[in-house]
């Protein structure tokens, strides 16, 4: 992306670099690895600042429109965030603890179905009860953690790889469960899932509507819109775009929260067994509670993050919920590199960018210069071809089947990623499971902290470059 | 907590189911509670026999349609298994390999059943407009046009075998030493570039490919049926007769037992002088193979497919081959047959659109007490 990245060192270069948020301790020879927020922040900010610039200069200069433009930056803005927080969600398992989940639509599925099922109409059909929304959200975050607590404390032992498609298993059934005739309506209630046609609730997003209606705030919404309006934004744009901001709150605050679990003993005991679980529970560390903890967390943010975005909508239904869901937020991931909060953030913005909303893009573009007027099947792309008219071809593809492309975009990044650059784009700032720089084994005496437990071990985990110790540290071949 | 006073004799005796329960028989337990489980359908199964609940007929039919289930799983699993244990990584992709068969046979056999009368890209398409024939207007049935159907049937195999082959090139030979992982992670992204790839060309929409099934009325008497679906009985001798000649191939031929050797421990395979990427080649051969067939036959069987009939067999697959313990062919088999039945004798019990989930859970209940599956010990023989 932006080619001159601050940090051409690993993290655990500290030095000049006080976190502005982390008052104790700003002497700068310390050898303690502190976040570092500003640097990292930066990163972001580069990142995204670049993207909306490339998209802005290429959506102007295609033809596409300055408002479609707009749009597809809107909307990208949107699921970066929703993806930066399922990455940031999944970095916990997969980049910190080695746990190789991949039903993670399973728990997204738990904690919206929960949320609607709180918040519909008890007059709906299916019924709900009628809870205010922010009930729903926790009920549904806790629903989703309680879900992955009672997954993970049987399958702990299993390999990673076996693990892997246990969540997999599970993730289809909570699907094939809410999908199911038999569930639509539980027993003789009115209370269910809906089956096939999924809930009707009202959306989280109807929040701002709501706030808009407050004495105070409202007021200042009130003034929001009218000056929206005078530049040309519709009210519903900028509602829109407010509930965009209120996530971009909750990716800050998962950014923060999963920040300082990573550099909490807490977080060094889960980096100490994604290396090597066994050495970690030979140093007498409870691994099997850590995995368990860190697994139904990251379960209930899972479940956050689709209350956030499925609650969004005005109906969910199990066609929400498909696997693919799963993969994009571990796309979004591993494009970042695993183990790095804000890789997960970066990852999941430009996921959300290029892979996610890029075809789409596309298709705009090629709406605004060929027109839409294509062939529908791939035959009769090949017989406009074969009359010479290449642009039927190229419509057929960018246009009528847009979403496959991104499929297959989605595919080859997956596979070009892991043979070019398994670690991510930002792979190498994977922190190591220290809580003091061991490359400068001098400070450590005087600035460091007494170093947790782990620390034997990383000696190895800081040299790792091969991916079999970075993989999963259970997995045993 | 009220038992204290009873005297020595019970306190003992609860130590000792104590000890017996503590730590390595949680998963005991766990086992028992599962035993308890089968143990309590069976007795209910007899019970609704008996009392006329529910028909034996019907009984029969779902065990049937499991016994057809189970063979195209196991199909589609002896592949899985194989590449598991030689390549050492879960293909996320293999479930592809299945609609790459299913789409490449059924084109072949289109373009030779309507040859000459309807476009070529009318047929290999399965007939985008209106206008084109339906598999019914082509004869796709065995009778009608065999030929058409068993050259479909070798194309399936061969250009899944070809297809996969090129993956390998492309994708899993830069990768041969990569962790398995990241071998999974990257068949992930196989999986959704094949399948989309097909999707292009022939749309998400469902196709139709067979014409109806011919049925056999008049049947031997010690035949338990009453009518034979012809379609179904070429799945069935099909399936059987490759999985006995994947068994001969492997029990009596040096590139069996390779592969074998190679399963076993990869290190010592290279240092006997086995040449491992011809090895590696013959795997990729033999489950592409299979895979495609297996996509080609359930197909022919059920008419209706579209490009996800591979990946949602997928999971049913791996839990088959999971179940079997990996490395094990004969495992896949074993667990084949279990997941066929368990989608269909649940049926008894659950309405049909849980059986899966029951397959699935089945998968994480036996993975939780027998983390190497049901026949884990055994190495692929």
């Amino acid at each position: 992306m932006s080619g001159a990245d601050p940090n051409g060192d690993p993290e655990t270069d500290t030095a000049g670099v006080p976190g502005d948020e982390e008052p104790d301790e700003p002497e700068e020879s310390s050898a303690v690895i502190r976040p570092e927020w500003r640097s990292d922040l930066l990163l972001v900010a580069k990142v995204v600042l670049a993207t909306y610039v490339g998209f802005f200069v290429v959506g102007v200069l295609s033809g596409a429109g300055v408002n479609a433009t707009i749009g597809t930056i809107q909307s990208i803005t949107f699921f970066g965030a929703i993806f930066a927080l399922g990455a940031l969600a999944l970095n916990l398992h997969w980049g910190y603890t080695g746990m190789f989940n991949i039903g993670i639509a399973g728990f997204m599925a738990i904690g919206a179905y929960t949320l609607s099922i709180a918040v519909a109409s008890p007059d709906g059909s299916p019924a709900g009860f009628g809870l205010p929304i922010p009930v729903g959200i926790v009920l549904g975050t806790i629903a989703a953690g309680l879900a992955g607590l009672v997954l993970v404390i049987p399958t702990l032992r299993v390999r990673a790889d076996y693990f892997a498609i246990v969540t997999l298993g599970f993730s289809e059934i909570v699907r094939l469960s809410v999908q199911s005739r038999s569930l639509r309506e539980i027993g003789d209630t009115a209370y269910g899932t809906g089956g096939g046609q999924g809930i009707r609730a009202t959306p989280v997003d109807s929040v701002v509507g709501w706030l808009f209606d407050q004495p105070i705030v409202g007021d200042v919404g009130g003034v929001l819109i009218v000056l929206g309006e005078t530049v040309g934004i519709a009210s519903s744009v900028l509602e829109r775009g407010i509930y965009t901001l209120v996530l971009i709150l909750f990716v800050v605050a998962f950014y923060v929260l999963l920040t300082r679990i990573a550099h909490s003993p807490f977080g060094r005991v889960l980096k100490a067994i994604r290396e090597d679980e066994l050495a970690a529970k030979s140093l007498g560390k409870r691994t099997d509670r850590a995995k368990i903890a860190a697994f139904a967390l990251g379960c209930a943010l899972m479940g956050l993050v689709g209350t956030l975005w499925m609650g969004s909508r005005t109906h969910i239904s199990p066609d929400n919920f498909m696997p693919l869901i799963t993969f994009y937020v571990f796309v979004a991931l591993i494009v970042g590199g695993a183990g790095s909060n804000t890789g997960s953030v970066i990852g999941g913005f430009v996921f959300a960018a290029f892979i996610f909303e890029g075809p789409r893009f596309v298709r705009t573009m090629v709406r605004a210069n060929l027109g839409t007027d294509f062939p529908r099947t791939a035959h009769g792309a090949f017989a406009e071809l074969g009359a010479g008219d290449p642009s039927a071809l190229i419509g057929y593809v960018f246009y009528q089947q847009a979403d496959e492309v991104r499929y297959i975009v989605l595919g080859v990044v997956l596979i070009v990623v892991m043979i070019k650059r398994p670690d991510g784009l930002l792979g190498h700032r994977k922190e190591i499971s220290a809580g003091v720089d061991l490359s400068r084994r001098g400070a450590v005496a005087d600035g460091g902290r007494p170093a947790l437990g782990s620390d034997d071990r990383s000696d190895a985990a800081g040299e790792t470059d091969d991916p079999a110790a970075t993989n999963g540290g259970d997995h045993d071949e | 907590m009220g038992v204290g006073n009873t005297g020595k004799g019970v306190s003992e005796f609860v130590d000792e189911v104590r000890d017996r329960l503590s730590s390595p028989s949680g998963q005991e337990l766990f086992a028992l509670l599962i035993v308890l489980g089968i143990v309590v359908l069976a007795l209910d199964l007899v019970r609704r026999l008996a009392t006329g609940e529910m028909a034996f007929g019907r009984l029969w039919r779902y065990t049937w349609n499991g016994l057809v289930d189970s063979l195209y799983i196991a199909l589609a699993a002896i592949g899985l298994s194989m590449t598991y244990s030689i390549l050492r990584f879960a293909n996320f992709s293999h479930g592809d390999l299945v609609t790459t068969g299913a789409f490449s046979g059924w084109a072949v056999a289109w373009l030779i059943g309507g040859w000459g009368v309807y476009g070529i890209g009318e047929l290999v398409l399965f007939s985008p407009t209106a206008a084109g024939p339906t598999g019914g207007e082509l004869g796709m049935n065995v009778l009608a046009s065999p030929v058409a159907i068993l050259v479909g049937l070798v194309a399936a195999a061969l250009l899944t075998v070809a297809i996969a082959l090129a993956i390998d090139r492309l994708v899993y030979r830069r990768m041969r030493n990569a962790s398995g992982i990241s071998l999974l992670i990257a068949s992930v992204g196989v999986a959704l570039a094949l399948r989309y790839i097909i999707g292009v060309f022939w749309t998400v929409e469902s196709h139709s490919a067979t014409a109806s099934a011919p049925i056999l009325e008049e049947i031997p008497a010690w035949l338990p049926f009453e009518r034979l679906n012809l379609h179904e009985l070429t799945l069935v001798v099909t399936a059987v007769g490759l999985i006995v000649g994947l068994h001969l191939l492997l029990q009596y031929t040096k590139l069996g037992k390779a592969m074998r050797a190679m399963a076993d421990n990869k290190d010592l395979a290279l240092i006997t002088g086995i040449p491992t990427e011809r090895v590696i080649f013959a795997t990729w051969s033999i489950g592409a193979g299979l895979a495609g067939v297996a996509g080609y036959l359930i197909v022919l069987d059920r008419g209706q497919f579209s490009i996800n009939i591979g990946w949602f067999l997928l999971l049913l697959i791996f839990a088959a081959v999971i179940l079997g313990g990996i490395g094990s062919i004969y495992g896949a088999l074993v667990g084949s047959l279990v997941i066929g039945l368990t989608i269909n004798v649940s049926l008894v019990w659950i309405p049909a659109d849980l059986n899966e989930i029951a397959a699935f859970t089945l998968m994480i209940l036996i993975l939780i007490v027998k983390p190497d599956g049901l026949l884990g010990g055994v190495e692929t023989a």
